[in-house]
């Protein structure tokens, strides 16, 4: 008796190994993915929508982990891997390509089974948004909460100080000209963050505005010692110490959208997935706007991709593919568009009627888009955590008023350099 | 005869195996999560941290080489001098004040006993957020307050490097004194009072009665709290990864937020072990100069 049992067991077990790959994989029935928020408003809510919609489509159950801020997701992430148990897929910022490769967690999507024809699906991407996706011949990830830095400004304020509101600063010049209005008892002209993981962002954006970029492709080299990046820094530092529009000192990502709807600060440079929360909140009149560069509008894009994970079955990564593709169906990405304002990352989802009708009512929706063009990538490098901090710990330097631009400069590119030296030899 | 001396020979190694078996459960979790992950961490320091095409190879000192030449090091350790040598006094001393006042025969005393130990029962996460509104620019509780009080303007409290380690200490002493207090309070209420009515026959000050009856007797709690409160010095750090991570430019970095960054941020395992060696070493010496310090100056009864 117990003999047959046994002997029964035992072929039913080694018929479920035995099976193709292919029906395993409609065996998939939960996946797991870390998601990082960056923004205000009902975010978590918006994505428990798409995840039971793509359940009833395919019967997969995808649980999304809220991790944290962007940094604290790749922690997560990565420990728990390390540690054998981690999520199947994750949102992870763009501008990590060369550190997770270098960690080598990362699943390429040509690998996984079922990707069939990538290129027809990745080429409907803005190109802008998928130069931190491919290296070394193949795909990382796909561009999902993508945005490009603008900046928020109070009309209401802009008109009680006499300035035009249809007409925001476009200039390094104009921007002081104004601030210098909006600044006044307990309000600040602008502000812009150089805390800790969010500086590095806001300073991409300034070096690109004097027409500086401040690393190379292939995440190796750094460029914080070329005149123009100190150009920058003492533009910033000006703000601070000369102008006297925004704060000294450390200034945390997570006040600023509570400043500007608290009407305490006039600008805000921040994210375009910020818009429909100052949409819903903001009880007075704003207006969106490119940020200003040294002559004309210079922004950065930055946000999160989707990055599938090797330590998945091949069954779970292509699961992890499928729901990738299925969020950026255009209908989908549009919708995703209007209820957070990041934007929909392929132009066909620009067409959809919905995205049409939304822009037409609603304008500002389109400033971010209209960036893209003048947009230059995220510091993107190899140790960018290390790479982040050493700026990000200058800056804060820098505005509080004890290192010059140039000594700035100088020490997060000796860091810099330090960190990237064993990557220079290969 | 052969039969008597084995059995002789089995009795104390019967009584052993008793013995090591009460031991290990003791043992498992000591080696389990003490001393293997202590002489884990001591040989990993000494290789280089393993990345995708690079295992480790050994290295030896270099990690140690590494730190000693790294700025934010020093700066680290300099920081966390500063939090311990602020913080052991500071919290140990308020606490010593907080439990003579709560001793004595007031109204309310069951309230205000309360209110000192309710920062000790809140999670430090919760904490820190309570303190990111006190300290918030402009329209913080302490910005409010030195306004109302001296017309001050806004402050960066957490945001500026002069204020912000000393805004750290606050909030750890804040956290800590209120425990402390709770095992002054027990040791006060354990002096017999007749050495009091004694002192009061002898015609003793008040300060003469703290100095000579009071804090003596209160030595071995002293001690006890002093142990902890080194600890804290370098342990208590999770305000400081909530409200600066460090910032603003090191200001607040310790050596415990620096293992953090470099382990889990940077994935530079081999370095933040070689740290964590340092952080050991100096705990070990710190616990090994209390106790003989304590050995000279505190009476047991």
């Amino acid at each position: 008796m117990t003999q047959i049992t046994r002997r029964a067991a035992f072929l039913a077990g080694a018929s479920l190994l035995a099976t193709p790959a292919l029906v395993r994989a409609q065996a998939v029935r939960e996946l797991t993915f870390y998601y990082p928020i960056a923004v205000g408003g009902p975010i978590p809510r918006i994505i428990d929508g798409y995840c039971e919609a793509f359940q009833r489509e395919t019967g997969i159950k995808v649980t999304p982990v809220y991790a944290g801020s962007y940094g604290e997701t790749l922690t997560k992430a990565v420990t728990a891997i390390r540690g054998g148990a981690g999520p199947h897929f994750s949102v992870l910022l763009a501008a990590e390509l060369h550190n997770l490769r270098d960690m080598d967690i990362l699943a390429p999507f040509e690998d996984i089974e079922g990707a069939g024809n990538l290129n027809a699906w990745t080429d409907g991407f803005f190109p802008a948004f998928m130069a931190n996706s491919k290296a070394g011949g193949k795909t990382w990830s796909v561009p999902f909460q993508r945005s490009t830095a603008v900046y928020y400004y109070n009309k209401d304020m802009f008109r009680a100080a006499g300035l035009d509101p249809e007409a925001p600063p476009r200039s390094w010049a104009q921007l002081i000209e104004a601030g210098r209005k909006l600044t006044q008892d307990g309000k600040w002209g602008v502000k812009m963050s150089n805390s800790a993981g969010n500086g590095q962002w806001t300073f991409g954006a300034m070096a690109n505005q004097v027409g500086h970029k401040l690393m190379n492709d292939a995440g190796t080299e750094t460029y914080f010692n070329d005149p123009r990046a100190i150009e920058a820094a003492n533009f910033w530092r000006g703000l601070a110490f000369d102008s006297r529009i925004t704060p000294q000192g450390t200034t945390d990502w997570g006040v600023l959208a509570p400043d500007f709807l608290n009407q305490t600060t006039a600008m805000i440079w921040s994210t375009t997935g910020n818009l429909t929360n100052m949409r819903t909140n903001a009880r007075f009149n704003f207006g969106v706007a490119g940020l200003p560069g040294k002559e004309g509008p210079r922004t950065v894009v930055g946000g999160g991709n989707f990055y599938v994970f090797k330590n998945a079955t091949p069954a779970e990564q292509a699961a992890a593919l499928r729901f990738a593709r299925y969020m950026a169906q255009p209908e989908l990405a549009a919708d995703w568009c209007m209820k957070t304002g990041y934007l929909a990352t392929r132009p066909d989802a620009w067409e959809t009627e919905s995205l049409r009708r939304y822009t037409a009512e609603f304008p500002a929706a389109l400033v971010a888009k209209e960036q893209i063009p003048v947009a230059t990538g995220e510091l993107s490098t190899y140790e960018s955590q290390r790479i982040y901090k050493a700026l990000n710990d200058n800056l804060q330097a820098l505005l509080s008023g004890s290192k010059t631009a140039e000594r700035a400069m100088a020490d997060t590119q000796a860091e810099a350099d330090r960190a990237l030296r064993p990557f220079r030899r290969t | 005869m052969g039969g008597l001396a084995g059995n002789r020979r089995l009795m104390p190694s019967r009584t052993t195996l008793h013995a090591w078996l009460m031991l290990t459960p003791a043992l498992v979790l000591l080696i389990g999560f003490t001393h293997y992950p202590a002489v884990a961490t001591l040989w990993h320091s000494f290789f280089s941290t393993p990345r995708a095409n690079r295992p480790a190879r050994f290295i030896g000192a270099e990690n140690y080489l590494a730190l000693a030449e790294d700025p934010v090091f020093w700066q680290a350790l300099w920081n966390n001098l500063i939090y311990a040598g602020a913080t052991i006094p500071l919290s140990i001393g308020l606490s010593l004040a907080m439990a003579m006042w709560v001793n004595g025969k007031l109204r309310g005393r069951t309230a205000l006993r309360i209110a000192y130990f309710t920062p000790t029962v809140l999670p430090m996460i919760a904490v820190a957020n309570l303190w990111l509104f006190f300290y918030t620019p402009d329209y913080g509780l302490l910005d409010q307050v030195t306004r109302a009080l001296f017309g001050w303007g806004p402050t960066n409290w957490i945001g500026q490097r002069e204020t912000a380690l000393g805004a750290m200490i606050v909030i750890a002493v804040w956290k800590e004194a209120g425990f402390f207090m709770i095992f002054y309070l027990a040791a006060l209420q354990a002096i017999p009072p007749n050495l009091y009515e004694a002192a009061s026959i002898e015609g003793a000050s008040r300060a003469r009665v703290f100095f000579r009856v009071t804090l003596p007797l209160l030595g071995p709690t002293t001690l006890f709290i002093a142990v902890n409160a080194v600890i804290n010095g370098f342990r208590l750090v999770d305000h400081i990864i909530v409200m600066t991570r460090g910032g603003p430019d090191n200001a607040t970095a310790l050596l415990l937020t620096m293992i953090y960054d470099l382990g889990f941020r940077f994935w530079d395992t081999a370095t933040a072990a070689a740290l964590t060696v340092v952080l050991l070493l100096i705990l070990a010496l710190t616990a090994a100069l209390q106790f003989i310090f304590a050995a000279k100056r505190v009476h047991y009864r």
